[in-house]
């Protein structure tokens, strides 16, 4: 693929683009930690995890500062003001889904205080799915393959299915047993925010495939379809 | 690198909205110098009361282009020119056209501003009226004194101007002479603008005058604005068509071809990757 004549242009949009994809493994693996510490009721790992925020953080700002300079100094057009619209979208979604990370791991520390509960079993099938979901709207957002963003989009439904689920059957055990009810509470909170990054995973998904196509496909049906 | 290319969308080379009447259709147009093609099988559509702007790099047949749509190309010794231009459905190059009655509807604006420097600035308003003869029969001073006020009142410039119009052209700032040279455009009536690079001789104020200027002018007129600055085509135009090597790439609405060009070689342009 050509590229920008102006050379210091061309490699402020690639670094651009490195950040992006490192501020989604530092969040990627945030997740992937809180899940763990959440299984294996590992209360250091939780806070370690924590710790990472931070840095999170950090990312959040400097790839907004850089979107502001490019947007500022070079007047992106086509593909590339797409893409600077695009980072500036998936910023906050990779910011969101760090602070749900350090959510899950508060209540990793909580459940990690009481008794295990038996397990649940759409729980642990939930992370497995909206971690896999994250590294693949990555991917797709890498290789600018619009088709592998539309799958992750489709498979959140199935995260959702998950979620009622799971609600289900606590509410069904907490109604059964008083002394599960705080350990129930955290739990459903867990699963609360378990479906929320899948939203978030469905969000970057759907910039994806914006950035690729031009085409915005969120709310797809509700506004009669986007504008041809 | 960033963006892979938008899918390929129909082609957009003519891109009038159903509703706009089209003023100016340019079909399978070629012009050139002696056996050099510039312009090759142009088909393009300016709707009535809208801005067209041309970008392309230089040399890719802006200029050319543009003085086929008033017959200016063929004043060029060894100019050649093939193909139709329909103004209102009529075809300028039929051959009962009068060419100088033809450009007194689609008057011409160029890259520098080109006012008489002695000539006093009521006389430049004028001057393109006298030189088509349309002054001639004796008008009464005050209908002139009408004509000089409305044409500057609605290049911009009257304001500027009403208090020294006996002064020279020549001693205005280049802002204020390019609009005395759009004045001078209007003076005459004409439907159709065409403005080659109008800024690029202007500072950045100068030119936010003349954008802010094309924003009302196109109530009344068809504007075809050549510009080799990308940001005004996406300042000032509705439409915008991208010309490479005297061929159309593509026309679409402004915010599509610079959001969503449809081809690659627009996308490459617009972007900035030049081979
Ligand atoms: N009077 C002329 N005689 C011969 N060639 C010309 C003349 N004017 C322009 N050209 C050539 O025609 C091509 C297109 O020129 P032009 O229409 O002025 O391009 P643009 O306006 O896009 O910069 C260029 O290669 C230029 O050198
Ligand atoms: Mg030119």
């Amino acid at each position: 693929m050509p590229r920008h004549t102006d050379r210091e242009y061309e490699s402020e949009l690639r670094a651009l683009n490195d950040r992006l994809l490192k501020m989604a493994g530092r969040v990627e693996e945030m997740v992937a930690q809180a899940a763990r510490a959440l299984a294996e009721r590992d209360a250091e790992l939780a806070r370690t995890t924590i710790l990472l925020d931070e840095t999170v953080n950090t990312d959040e700002v400097e790839i907004d500062e850089a979107c502001q300079s490019i947007l500022a100094r070079r007047q992106p057009l086509a593909g590339d003001l797409r893409f600077i619209a695009c980072a500036l979208k998936m910023v906050t979604d990779l910011e969101r889904i760090g602070d749900i990370a350090v959510n899950l791991c508060e209540r990793a520390i909580e459940l990690a205080r009481e008794a295990a509960l038996s397990p649940i079993a759409g729980l642990g099938q939930m992370a497995a799915l909206v971690q896999e979901m994250l590294k693949d709207v990555m991917d797709a957002f890498n290789a600018r393959a619009a088709d592998r963003a539309r799958a992750v989009v489709r498979r959140d439904d199935l995260v959702d299915e998950l979620y009622h689920g799971v609600l289900r059957e606590l509410l069904a055990r907490m109604s059964q047993d008083a002394s599960a009810l705080q350990r129930g509470i955290h739990t459903l909170a867990v699963a609360k925010f378990l479906e929320r990054l899948g939203d978030h995973a469905t969000n970057l998904a759907e910039e994806v495939v914006f950035l690729v196509e031009g085409k915005d496909i969120r709310h797809a049906g509700k506004r009669g379809g986007p504008p041809a | 690198m960033i963006a892979a290319p938008a899918p390929r969308a129909p082609p957009t080379t003519t891109a009038a909205d159903a509703t706009t009447p089209v003023k100016l259709a340019v079909r399978a147009l070629d012009a050139g110098f002696g056996a050099t093609p510039v312009v090759r099988q142009l088909t393009l559509d300016v709707p009535e009361r809208r801005v067209l702007a041309i970008i392309g790099p230089s040399g890719c047949g802006k200029s050319t282009l543009v003085r086929c749509l008033n017959r200016m190309h063929e004043l060029v010794p060894g100019a050649t020119v093939g193909g139709s231009v329909l103004l209102d459905d009529h075809d300028i190059y039929a051959r009962d056209v009068d060419p100088v009655l033809l450009r007194r509807r689609i008057g011409m604006v160029f890259q520098k501003p080109n006012p008489f420097p002695t000539m006093s600035i009521r006389e430049n308003v004028l001057a393109g009226l006298r030189l088509t003869g349309a002054l001639r029969g004796g008008r009464k001073q005050p209908a002139i004194d009408g004509i000089v006020e409305q044409a500057l009142t609605r290049a911009a410039l009257w304001d500027e101007v009403k208090d020294r119009l006996a002064a020279a052209g020549g001693s205005l700032s280049g802002g204020q002479q390019q609009r005395l040279c759009i004045a001078r455009a209007l003076a005459v009536e004409p439907e159709v603008l065409l403005m080659d690079e109008p800024c690029s001789a202007l500072d950045p104020i100068a030119t936010a005058r003349i954008e802010d200027l094309i924003h009302v002018l196109r109530e009344r007129y068809t504007i075809v604005l050549v510009t080799h600055n990308m940001q005004q085509a996406a300042r000032a135009s509705d439409l915008t068509a991208f010309l490479l090597h005297g061929e159309l790439i593509e026309c679409a609405p402004t915010e599509r071809l610079f959001t969503q060009p449809s081809d690659r070689r627009t996308e490459d342009y617009i972007t900035g990757k030049f081979g």
